[in-house]
């Protein structure tokens, strides 16, 4: 970037400015100050489809690798809900294999699903064509990232078969317990996860380092950052959590990792074992939970925030109506994710606090639901007297926002020290995160591939099944977790292998059950999904281009689906933001954001 | 010109649908900062080490407070390493200050200096490394040592990341197929990146002395 640039573009602003009107001089469009982009060009099938430079085919390598990672979750999940639905009939189910079933689903769900999916899927796929980029600023290390994700999934997956097989010490993987004999995994499996998990961190960062850069200074011309996409400002400030708070799981990883291979005590306090007094002693199990705590809250948005980018987006597109409150949207995203920092310990209640930290925490939490609040009251608005179409996105979505205020309630609960304290690791808490992290991120996955899978493959998916899997996914996640808040209330703990004959487990007999049966049914339909995908990829419906009429630059490629170098010749020059939709006074539906104003002369500005 | 940008308030209350502002926004360039996109992605990277080591800093001062902490003498040979990064600090300043005023082959033999020095101080590190394993003081005998070890092998770890870059920056200097603006910017980085990790280890260091 020059000077002499710089004072070029101060004076066309102020000439602009002075004249005040909506169809200005304003297409006297800027200089281009740099040279486009020097991308690395593919030749041979390696370079085009495994170690590729392109955000696109990184994209689809990230969310095919979590979508692989993510049924072993899903079947994980069934190992634990048979036993805890029909303990003592399947031979393959002993304690040790419960706990291992629970610790892997819930780390896979949360980090190698659900973050790989949001960031590295549709972060690597949506942000060049969202923000009007031929690509990610370092193709090469956005490669790295995707191959550390991979070998760290694969570490991963080794620690199945290591002697001892994987931890079972929680996803929490709370020492000292977790690196003790007793505890499934503690002789291999504990050590696995801790370097599968440092070599994420890794691979994130680099990821992480691309998105944020892309955005902050590879946007086309005209793209100001209060006119992209909500999707866009989601998935950045949700990298932005990331880059700060993987740090302290890497932290805590290592440290963890030298207490149990090297004989340190960081976080292992003194320890008598069979009579024994074990070497360690002077750490604090706390620190632990502290450090885990403080990259595990940051991470339940770094999760939600993408998804209430992406919900925004497709409730606006299937509404034909502009955000309700673009610029409170904006703020709720980013206020919350400042908030999510200074919240954790409300996960440490029970770990012995000082009143008055417990207090605090109680309060920021209570804080963070103001924003929260505020975009939930602002997508129903945008839906309030919008021409809703019910396609498959939109049924999702409107499932998200019904299961996230489901969920956010029980979370004003458990924010509340004194309500949290009897309910804390009991089945309340366990139905309270998978409504609010699990099925509503869940429900934004979904209806984001209904929507964006004609523009990565040019064809539908299979509406037929869509919807199958739709109302199965919705009524049975209900079907599952409402009878779990119940379990929660009378008592029934959580991570507990067999409730044997307990007394207040004889009404909860009958529900276990149920939520078996039902976890069974909600998890078959996920591979009536996968089915579709793959089969429509194929022989699915072909798609028109831009089949939704929708607004935001990766719709309007010249090449549809998008080729490498997703824009042509020409970057594409933007004038509005992508909602559109609508506006009075003009002649078409829908405005995309790079038609010029003169192309549209009646159209009136729209308020937010 | 993104001056406005940069206070995140008036970013987020801007009124993008009003006349006025439209014609401004259809200005826009699409960069955020003023920044090139390698000097931003050295920032981040060096925000996302400053969490890292911040964060064990935490967990040192919180550890150290029980009563089984002892710790260690520090051996003189650490402070020399001290001396070492400190002179290849300044060497690097004057190897960027040469690129600056385009004096080539001043540059060349600093760049150079740095990299034999930079190789200089990891091997000193083992060098203490292999003092306190002879004195018996491994990292299991005591937290401070477990730390001692920790910040160390981490300190090194960046360095040795960095020394990857020094490798690049050093073969594009010693090539002739990259542009002047290319070497220089290549140069300036890794010297912010030395900086920064010079300081890194003065915090370290000092929280080791002062404890």
């Amino acid at each position: 970037m020059t000077d002499e640039y710089r004072n070029e573009k101060i004076e066309t602003k102020a000439t602009d400015s002075s004249s005040g009107s909506y169809t200005p001089p304003a297409e006297t469009i800027p200089a281009k100050e740099a040279p486009d982009q020097e991308l690395y060009h593919a030749k041979s099938f390696w370079t085009k489809w495994v170690f590729c430079q392109d955000a696109k085919v990184i994209g689809i390598q990230y969310a095919l690798t979590a979508t692989a990672i993510g049924f072993i979750g899903l079947i994980l999940s069934w190992g634990m809900r048979l036993q805890l639905g029909f303990p003592e009939t399947f031979s393959f189910l002993g304690p040790a294999t419960y706990y291992q079933s629970v610790t892997m689903h819930g780390m896979i769900m949360v980090i190698y699903l659900l973050t790989a999916l949001f960031l590295g899927g549709f972060g690597n796929y949506l942000i060049p064509l969202m923000v009007g980029a031929r690509d990610m600023v370092f193709p090469y290390v956005n490669m790295v990232s995707f191959w550390m994700f991979l070998i760290a999934v694969l570490v991963l997956i080794a620690s199945f078969f290591v002697p001892g097989g994987p931890t079972g010490a929680g996803w929490t993987l709370y020492p000292p317990q977790a690196i003790l004999p007793g505890t499934p995994g503690s002789e291999m499996g504990i050590v696995l996860m801790l370097v599968s998990l440092s070599l994420f961190v890794i691979g994130f960062t680099m990821g992480g380092l691309n998105y944020v850069i892309t955005i902050l200074q590879a946007r086309t011309r005209g793209m100001t950052l209060m006119r992209m996409p909500l999707t866009i400002w989601g998935i950045f400030t949700a990298t932005v959590l990331a880059l700060l708070a993987f740090p302290a799981l890497f932290v805590a990883c290592i440290m963890m990792t030298l207490d149990n291979l090297l004989g340190t005590s960081f976080f292992m306090p003194e320890i008598f074992t069979m009579g024994e007094k074990l070497e360690y002693g002077g750490g604090s199990p706390i620190l632990f939970q502290h450090l885990f705590w403080f990259f595990g809250h940051p991470e339940v948005y770094i999760v939600a925030l993408p998804a209430f980018g992406i919900v925004s987006d497709l409730i606006s597109v299937h509404a034909r109506k502009n955000v309700f409150g673009y610029r409170m949207m904006v703020w709720a995203i980013v206020i919350i994710g400042a908030l999510s920092f200074i919240v954790w310990a409300h996960h440490m209640y029970v770990s012995g606090m000082n009143p008055w930290f417990g207090f605090f925490f109680a309060t920021t939490t209570l804080i963070i639901a103001v924003p929260t609040a505020i975009k939930v009251y602002n997508w129903v608005l945008t839906l309030w007297r919008g021409n809703i179409h019910l396609t498959i996105p939109m049924l999702f979505s409107l499932g998200f926002i019904v299961t996230f205020v489901n969920g956010g309630i029980t979370g004003l609960f458990l924010g509340n020290v004194i309500i949290d304290v009897p309910l804390s690791d009991t089945y309340f808490v366990v139905a309270h995160f998978h409504m609010v992290m699990g099925i509503a991120p869940l429900m934004v996955v979904f209806g984001a591939i209904y929507h964006w899978y004609p523009l990565i493959t040019g064809r539908h998916l299979n509406q037929t099944l869509g919807k199958i899997h739709f109302w199965v996914t919705f009524v049975g996640a209900y079907a599952i977790y409402f009878p779990m808040h119940y379990l929660g209330f009378i008592g029934v703990p959580r991570r507990y292998f067999e409730m044997y004959d307990s007394p207040y487990m004889t009404s909860g007999v009958g529900l276990n059950q149920f939520i078996t049966v039902a976890a069974l049914i909600v998890g078959f339909t996920q591979f009536l999904f996968l089915y579709n995908i793959f089969t429509s990829w194929y022989k699915g419906e072909k798609s028109e281009r831009n089949p939704w009429k929708a607004n935001s630059l990766e719709w309007h490629t010249p090449d549809y689906p998008p080729t490498h170098g997703n824009f042509g010749k020409e970057l594409p020059v933007v004038y509005r933001w992508p909602y559109d939709f609508s506006v009075p006074g003009s002649d078409k539906e829908y405005i995309p954001q790079h038609v010029a104003p003169s192309e549209v002369p009646t159209a009136k500005a729209e308020q937010t | 010109m993104s001056k406005k940008e940069l206070n995140i308030f008036k970013l987020l209350s801007q009124k993008p649908w009003e006349a006025s502002q439209s014609a401004i926004d259809n200005q826009h360039d699409g960069k955020t900062l003023d920044l090139s996109k390698a000097k931003l992605g050295v920032r981040t990277i060096m925000v996302v080490s400053t969490v890292i080591f911040s964060l064990f800093v935490v967990s040192y001062s919180d550890r150290m407070l029980v009563h089984d902490w002892r710790s260690l003498s520090e051996p003189w040979l650490l402070w020399i390493n001290t001396a070492i990064l400190i002179f290849t600090s300044f060497v690097f300043h004057k190897a960027k200050i040469y690129s600056d005023k385009n004096e080539f082959e001043k540059t060349k033999n600093a760049i150079l200096l740095v990299g034999f020095l930079s190789f200089a101080f990891i091997t000193g590190q083992l060098l203490v490394w292999q003092y306190y394993v002879n004195l018996g003081q491994y990292a299991s005998t005591n937290p401070a040592n477990a730390f001692f070890y920790l910040f160390t092998a981490l300190h090194g770890l960046h360095l040795l990341g960095g020394l990857f870059f020094w490798g690049r920056a050093t073969t594009k200097l010693f090539t002739k197929n990259y542009s002047i603006s290319k070497i220089k910017q290549a140069i300036e980085l890794c010297a912010i990146y030395w900086h920064f990790l010079l300081i890194v280890w003065f915090v370290l260091f000092g929280l080791m002395i002062a404890t």
